[in-house]
C-alpha cells in the first residue's frame, strides 16, 4: 500500500514537471509571440484621414469643398443570424438580402471588423439607420472625407477628380503611407498636386474589446491638413467660356501674354467630377467612356487639329523675317495659282491685288501661297517652334499632346517619303500635316504679342513665369508691330474676317481659322454636322497693351469667322468687365 | 468535546493553504470580472467571499466529527445520492443543455457535485472491508463495477455531466489499482475494455451532445474552428503566454475583462492568473498546489487505518485530477471538460465541495495517532 502511494507521488510529480515545461514554453519561450497576439486582440489601430487641400481660383474664391460622407458599415459577429432580422436590415439600407449576405460573408473577415455595407449614403439613410440602431446592435454608420465640387461641371478637366486607392496602387512608392481607402486625385490638378492637396493621414490607436467597443484611446497622431492651392484662372471667365462652349465640343483657353498665366482653360462637353467622389458606379462610368462626344477628353491639351489661318501669323513673321516679303510687297489673287496643280483661295472671286496687311485682315490665301512658294518649309518650322508649336508647352497637367510641325525630316522619318514642295503651300495657310492644340495657339499669340518671349503656361499661382525659349525676340519690333496692326484689323476693318468679335468695351485684335474636314464647296448650313469645318479664332487685347489672349476652338463649329470670333469676343468683354469692377 | 490531543495535530499549513488560494481565486475573479466599459462591478467576488465563509465553516463541523462516523453510515448516505441522482433527472432544472440542478427551497445545487465526496467514502469503507490476501477477487470487482461504477455513470452521464462521470470513472481505477487487485484480474480487465472500447467509444460519441463532440474535435486539432471552441483554447494560450516571465501585473490583464477569453472567471480563471502574474507567480501556484496534494498522500501513508488511507488517497486523487484537468486545458494539452480549478474557479458549490473534501482529509490526518484512544 504503501508503495502505491509512493508511486502516485511519483506520477504527480512527473505531471507537475510536465505542466512546468509546457508552462515555460507558452510563457518565456513564445511569450513574445502571444504579447504580439495579444495586442492584435485589442489594439486597433484606426487611420484618420487627412483633410484634402482646397483649391482656389486667382479671386481667392474656393472650387472645391470638403464634405463628409457616410459609409454604412457592421460587425458580422453582432449581426443577428435569422433571416427575418437580416431581411429587414437589407430593407432598412436599401440592399438586395443576397447582396448583404455576401458582403457580410467575406471569407477574409474577422467577426469583429467592420465591413462596409454601403458606401456614400445620404443624409436621410444616415438618419433611417441611426435610428433603429438599437434594432440591429451590429450597425454602424462612419464618416469618411468626400469632396464636392463647387460648380459642378465647370472646370472639370482642369480639377480633375478622385477615386479611393485601389490596391495597386497603394504598393507603389508615391502613395507611401497613404491609409487604404484614402482619396486620391486620379486626373486633372487633383492628380498632378496630388501630394501637395493630400496632407499627411493621422493615426488613432484605440484600445477595443473582442465586441470591438473602445475601451481606451491609447494615442491620437493627428492628421495634417494638405495645403491648399490657389489656381491661376478666373472661375467667372472660366464659367463663360463654358457657357459659350455649352451644346458645342471644342475648348477655349484664356491667358495671361505677359507672365503665361491661364486664366481660363475649359473643354467642352464636360463631365462632373461629383460623380467621382467616393467612387462612380459602373453605369455612369460606362456613360462617360462610350459617348461619341468624348466628355473625359480635355479638348485644350489633349486633342490637336489643324491650326487653319490663324497659323498665318507665323507666315506672315517668317516671311517679312527671311525678307520674302515686306510691307509693300503686293501679290494679285485670282481666287486661285497654281503650283503644280491649282491652289484654291478660299475667296471664290479673288481679292485682287493685295499685300501683306490686306493678306491677313482678309485672310487672302493667294497671297501666302506665293510665300509659299519661296519659303523653304523647315525654315518656315523652325519660326513655328520658335512660337511654341509642334512641342510640349510645359503645363502641368495631364495627357498633353505635342502637335506635329512638319519638317523635311520629320516626313522622311514618319511618312518615310521626301518632302513635295506644293505640300508647303497646304502647310503655310495652317493645313496639311500641321496640329495644334488650343493652348499651343493660345501661347503663340501670346509670345508675339509679348515680344517674342515663349513662356511656360502655368496654373498655379506661385509657380510659373518662366520663359522658354526667347529666340523669337530677335524678331524686328516693326514687322511685329506690322502683324499686331493686320491682326486688329481683322476685326476693326470693314472686310476683316474677325468682325463679329469687335467690342464696345475694348479695341481686340485677332485671327481666324477655318480647318477643312472634307473638300468641297457646299454651302456650310448643308453640311451635316460631322462633316463641317472646325473653326478658331485667337484674339488679344487691347491692341495696344495686350493683358489678355484667348484662343477659342469649335469641333465643326463651321466659319471661324462666325462660329469662333464672338466667342472670342465674349471672353474678352467678360474679362473686361471683371477688370473694370475691380 | 474535542480533544486537545487533535488540535495539536491540526494541519494548519493545509487549511493555510486552502484560504490562501480560495483568496487568491476571489483576487483573480474580481480581476477578470473588472469593469471596463460597464459601470458597475459585478458581485462575483462578493459573492465567492461569502462561500469561502459559508464553506469554512462547514470545513471545520465536518472536521470535529470523527470520520469512522462516515465510513459507518455510508452505505445509507450511498443509497441516498443514487436517489438525488434520480431526482436530478426527473424533477431536476436545465441549464445550458443539461440537466444537473436541483432547487431546494432557496438554493439550487448541483447532487453530482457532492456525490463524488460519497462515492470516495463508500469506496473506502469497501475497499476496506473486503480485501483479499493477494488483492481484489473477481467476484468482488464484478460486484464493485456494477454498484460502484455503471448505475452512477449511467445517471450521470444522462444529464449529461461529462466532467463528473470522467472522475467518478477516474477515481474508481485509481482506488482499485491503489487497492490493490489480482494482477490477473487488472489485465484480463485491461484486455475486456480494450477490445470493448470501439464499441463503447462508439455508443458514447454517438450520446454525446454536438458541443461535446466540437470540445474534442477541438482538442484535437485547436486551429480547426479558430473562432469557434478552438477560441477558448487559443485565447487562453494568448492570455497565459503574454504574461511572460513576470506578468502583466495584477489588475493589468486584459483578455478577461475585455472578454477575449469568455468563462474566463470560472473554467479559465488560471488563465487570467498567468497572464497577470506570469510564469513566476505560475510556479507559486503550482508549489501551492503540490503542496496540498503532497499533504494529502502524506496523510494517506501516516492515516491510523484502512478507512483513513483510502479516504485520504481518494481525495487527493479527485483534487489532483481536477488541477491537472483544468490547468491542463487552459495549457492546451488536455481537452476542454467542464472542470473548475478546485479552490480557484468562481461557483459555490464547486468551492464548498473542495472544503467539504480537504475536510475530509484534514479529519483524518488529525486523528493519525489516535490509535490508542
Amino acid at each position: 500500500m504503501e508503495k502505491r502511494i509512493t508511486i502516485s507521488l511519483y506520477i504527480v510529480s512527473l505531471f507537475f514537471c510536465i505542466f512546468i515545461f509546457r508552462l515555460f514554453s507558452l510563457q518565456v519561450l513564445k511569450g513574445h509571440e502571444y504579447k504580439k497576439i495579444d495586442e492584435l486582440n485589442r489594439i486597433r489601430v484606426v487611420d484618420i484621414l487627412a483633410p484634402r487641400g482646397i483649391i482656389y481660383d486667382r479671386h481667392n474664391r474656393a472650387l472645391v469643398k470638403n464634405v463628409p460622407s457616410f459609409d454604412i458599415t457592421a460587425i458580422k459577429e453582432d449581426v443577428p443570424d435569422d433571416s427575418n432580422k437580416l431581411s429587414s436590415m437589407s430593407k432598412l439600407i436599401g440592399l438586395k438580402t443576397d447582396v448583404l449576405k455576401s458582403r457580410l460573408g467575406g471569407s477574409a473577415a474577422s467577426p469583429f471588423e467592420n465591413i462596409i455595407l454601403k458606401q456614400n449614403v445620404s443624409f436621410k439613410e444616415v438618419a433611417k439607420v441611426e435610428a433603429r440602431k438599437a434594432d440591429f446592435p451590429g450597425l454602424q454608420v462612419n464618416v469618411v472625407g468626400g469632396r464636392e465640387y463647387l460648380y459642378g461641371h465647370s472646370a472639370s478637366h482642369l480639377l480633375g477628380y478622385l477615386g479611393s486607392l485601389g490596391h495597386r496602387q497603394s504598393e507603389q512608392l508615391q502613395y507611401k503611407g497613404v491609409p487604404k481607402g484614402s482619396f486620391i486625385g486620379l486626373f486633372g490638378i487633383e492628380k498632378i498636386h496630388d501630394m501637395t492637396l493630400r496632407g499627411l493621414a493621422g493615426k488613432k490607436i484605440l484600445e477595443v474589446d473582442a465586441l470591438g467597443r473602445i475601451i481606451n484611446v491609447v494615442r491620437i497622431q493627428r492628421p495634417v491638413q494638405g495645403q491648399d492651392i490657389q489656381l491661376t484662372i478666373d472661375v467667372e471667365l472660366q464659367i463663360e467660356a463654358e457657357k459659350n462652349l455649352s451644346g458645342k465640343a471644342g475648348s477655349i483657353v484664356a491667358m495671361d501674354p505677359e507672365t503665361g498665366a491661364i486664366l481660363a482653360i475649359a473643354s467642352s462637353p464636360t463631365f462632373n467630377p461629383n460623380l467621382f467622389v467616393r467612387g462612380i458606379d459602373t453605369r455612369d462610368w460606362k456613360k462617360l467612356i462610350k459617348d461619341s462626344r468624348k466628355p473625359l477628353l480635355n479638348r485644350a491639351i489633349q486633342s490637336q487639329y489643324a491650326p487653319g489661318s490663324t497659323f498665318k501669323i507665323i507666315t506672315a513673321i517668317a516671311a517679312l523675317e527671311e525678307g520674302i516679303v515686306d510691307r509693300n510687297t503686293n501679290f494679285y489673287c485670282s481666287g486661285s495659282t497654281m503650283f503644280g496643280r491649282v491652289f484654291k483661295c478660299w475667296k471664290k472671286d479673288g481679292h485682287g491685288s493685295v499685300d501683306i496687311h490686306r493678306a491677313i485682315v482678309e485672310s487672302c490665301d493667294v497671297y501666302f501661297y506665293e510665300i509659299g512658294k519661296k519659303l523653304d518649309v523647315d525654315v518656315l518650322a523652325d519660326y513655328a517652334f520658335g512660337y511654341g508649336l509642334g512641342r510640349f508647352t510645359g503645363l502641368r497637367l495631364d495627357g498633353e499632346v505635342a502637335g506635329i510641325v512638319p519638317t523635311r525630316r520629320w516626313k522622311q522619318e514618319t511618312k518615310g517619303e521626301r518632302w513635295y514642295k506644293g505640300e508647303t503651300l497646304n502647310t503655310v495657310i495652317g493645313q496639311g500635316y500641321l496640329s495644334v492644340t488650343s493652348l499651343q495657339v493660345a501661347t503663340m499669340m501670346s509670345a508675339v504679342v509679348n515680344g517674342g518671349k515663349l513662356y511656360e503656361p502655368y496654373l498655379l499661382t506661385d509657380s510659373g513665369n518662366r520663359v522658354r525659349d526667347d529666340s523669337m525676340r530677335k524678331i524686328r519690333p516693326d514687322h511685329i508691330q506690322l502683324i499686331k496692326d493686320a491682326l486688329h484689323g481683322v476685326v476693326e476693318e470693314e472686310k476683316g474676317t474677325g468682325r463679329l468679335a469687335m467690342s464696345e468695351l475694348v479695341s481686340i485684335a485677332g485671327k481666324t481659322g477655318t480647318t477643312q474636314v472634307v473638300g468641297g464647296g457646299s454651302e456650310e448650313k448643308d453640311i451635316p454636322e460631322k462633316f463641317r469645318d472646325h473653326a478658331w479664332f485667337v484674339a488679344f487685347a487691347p491692341v495696344d497693351n495686350p493683358k489678355i489672349v484667348v484662343s477659342v476652338f469649335i469641333e465643326h463649329g463651321g466659319h471661324g469667322s462666325s462660329a469662333a470670333a464672338p466667342i472670342a469676343r465674349n471672353i474678352i468683354d467678360t474679362f473686361y468687365k471683371g477688370r473694370v469692377k475691380l | 468535546m474535542i480533544d486537545r490531543r487533535l488540535l495539536d495535530n491540526f494541519d494548519w499549513g493545509l487549511l493555510l493553504m486552502m484560504v490562501a488560494l480560495a483568496l487568491i481565486g476571489v483576487m483573480t475573479i474580481y480581476s477578470a470580472t473588472r469593469p471596463v466599459l460597464d459601470a458597475a462591478q459585478k458581485s462575483y467576488y462578493m459573492r465567492q467571499l461569502y462561500w469561502i465563509a459559508l464553506s469554512l465553516v462547514a470545513f471545520l463541523l465536518l472536521v470535529s466529527l470523527d470520520y469512522k462516523l462516515f465510513i459507518r453510515y455510508a452505505y445509507v448516505i450511498y443509497a441516498l445520492g443514487i436517489i438525488l441522482l434520480v431526482l436530478v433527472l426527473v424533477i431536476g432544472r436545465k441549464g445550458m443543455g443539461a440537466q444537473r440542478w436541483l432547487n431546494l427551497w432557496i438554493v439550487s445545487f448541483q447532487p453530482s457535485e457532492f456525490f463524488k465526496l460519497l462515492f470516495i467514502v463508500t469506496l473506502s469503507r469497501y475497499l476496506s472491508y473486503n480485501k483479499g490476501r493477494a488483492g481484489l477477487g473477481l467476484k468482488i470487482m464484478i460486484k464493485m463495477v456494477i454498484l460502484f461504477l455503471i448505475i452512477p455513470l449511467v445517471l450521470i452521464l444522462k444529464q449529461p455531466d461529462l466532467g463528473t462521470a470522467l472522475i467518478l470513472f477516474f477515481i474508481f481505477i485509481a482506488m482499485i489499482l491503489a487497492a490493490g487487485a489480482k494482477r490477473k484480474i487488472i489485465l484480463t480487465l485491461l484486455i475486456v475494455s480494450l477490445i470493448s472500447l470501439p464499441f463503447a467509444g462508439k455508443y458514447v460519441w454517438s450520446g454525446l451532445k454536438d458541443y461535446q463532440k466540437q470540445r474534442i474535435l477541438t482538442f484535437i486539432d485547436p486551429q480547426a474552428d479558430p473562432q469557434g471552441v478552438g477560441y477558448h483554447i487559443n485565447q487562453s494560450k494568448v492570455s497565459i503566454g503574454s504574461g511572460g516571465f513576470s506578468g502583466k501585473g495584477y489588475l493589468e490583464g486584459t483578455q478577461g475583462p475585455y472578454r477575449f477569453l469568455p468563462e474566463n472567471h470560472t473554467d479559465f480563471i488560471f488563465s487570467i492568473f498567468a497572464e497577470e502574474w506570469g510564469f513566476l507567480g505560475s510556479l507559486v501556484l503550482f508549489f501551492m498546489y503540490f503542496f496540498i496534494i503532497w499533504r494529502g498522500f502524506d496523510t494517506a501513508e501516516k492515516a491510523r487505518d484502512r478507512e483513513g488511507c483510502f479516504l485520504a488517497l481518494g481525495i487527493t486523487y479527485m483534487f489532483s485530477f481536477y488541477f491537472f484537468v483544468n490547468v491542463g486545458m487552459t495549457l492546451g494539452i488536455m481537452p476542454v471538460v467542464g472542470a473548475p480549478l478546485p479552490l480557484m474557479s468562481y461557483g459555490g458549490t464547486a468551492l464548498l465541495s473542495n472544503f467539504l473534501a480537504l475536510g475530509i482529509l484534514e479529519n483524518v490526518r488529525m486523528r493519525r495517532f489516535a490509535l490508542y484512544y
